[in-house]
């Protein structure tokens, strides 16, 4: 299981704002490590954020997407006191689920 | 242990044991599968024309936020915006990268359209932001100077 995420999802009026900070090296390929040799890709290739079952962001990612990727959107009718997920899967079948209420 | 996690267990480990056994790839479980055919994409016009955009136009709704120059390439903040009515998907792309698809966004209903990340830049490129909405395409972009380059390479 991949390491953990740190999610914040705050309600400003009638919308939610979440902002995602994952810990993953999210290595190109191409980066060459003290002996010379290429560093395989390892990267996150899908998140999805839900809110009580609904998904409210669905990401692919690539490898030109910074190490530790920081997301941050908004969506609308998420209420304090309901739960947010968040789900990753990286391109070694890696995978990390972390959950936080919205406040 | 109550339920809900007991199903989440059963099902989790069903679906583990299927993917190992091959009966499952995991971009099938999966909400919005992993297209190789785009994010291993050479080219700006390989990558747009692989996700069927390449008949878009330039849009004044759609936007990239980002830094005039970031000095440092590797983590590079941008926002990618658009005020166009139902917009379905919002892609970024780094046109001189190595592969110039870095994210690529689906907003269901009820989301902004409007998505921040970071990105890696090997250099000084554009930025485009490619998004769909009512089936069209549109385009917008933003040239980013970098300082030192962040593909590790």
């Amino acid at each position: 299981m991949g390491n953990p995420m740190r999610i914040r999802a705050n309600v400003s009026g009638d919308t939610v704002e979440v902002k995602v900070l994952i810990r993953h090296d999210m290595e190109t390929g191409q980066r060459k490590d003290a002996s010379g040799k290429a560093v395989p890709a390892h990267f996150i290739q899908t998140l999805v954020a839900k809110w009580k079952d609904k998904v409210v962001l669905d990401a692919e990612m690539g490898t030109s997407v910074s190490k530790d990727p920081f997301l941050s959107f908004k969506f609308k009718g998420g209420a304090k006191g309901d739960k947010l997920t968040v789900a990753w899967t990286d391109n070694k079948g890696d995978s990390r689920t972390d959950e936080v209420v919205i406040a | 242990m109550n339920q809900n996690r007991r199903d989440a267990m059963r099902i989790g480990s069903v679906l583990s044991l299927a993917i190992t056994a091959g009966l499952l790839k995991p971009s099938d479980v999966l909400a919005a599968p992993w297209q190789a055919g785009t994010f291993d994409a050479k080219s700006l016009a390989d990558a747009v024309k692989a996700m069927g955009g390449d008949n878009y136009t330039i849009s004044k709704d759609v936007s990239v936020s980002g830094p005039e120059i970031a000095e440092n390439g590797a983590v590079v903040p941008v926002v990618v915006a658009s005020t166009i009515p139902n917009t379905e998907i919002i892609a970024i792309l780094v046109e001189k990268n190595p592969t110039p698809l870095s994210a690529r966004f689906t907003i269901p209903a009820g989301t902004e359209a409007s998505v921040s990340t970071r990105v890696k830049m090997g250099g000084t490129s554009n930025v485009h932001a490619l998004v769909k909405a009512d089936g069209k395409w549109f385009i917008a972009s933003k040239e980013i100077k970098v300082t030192l380059g962040g593909c590790g390479g």
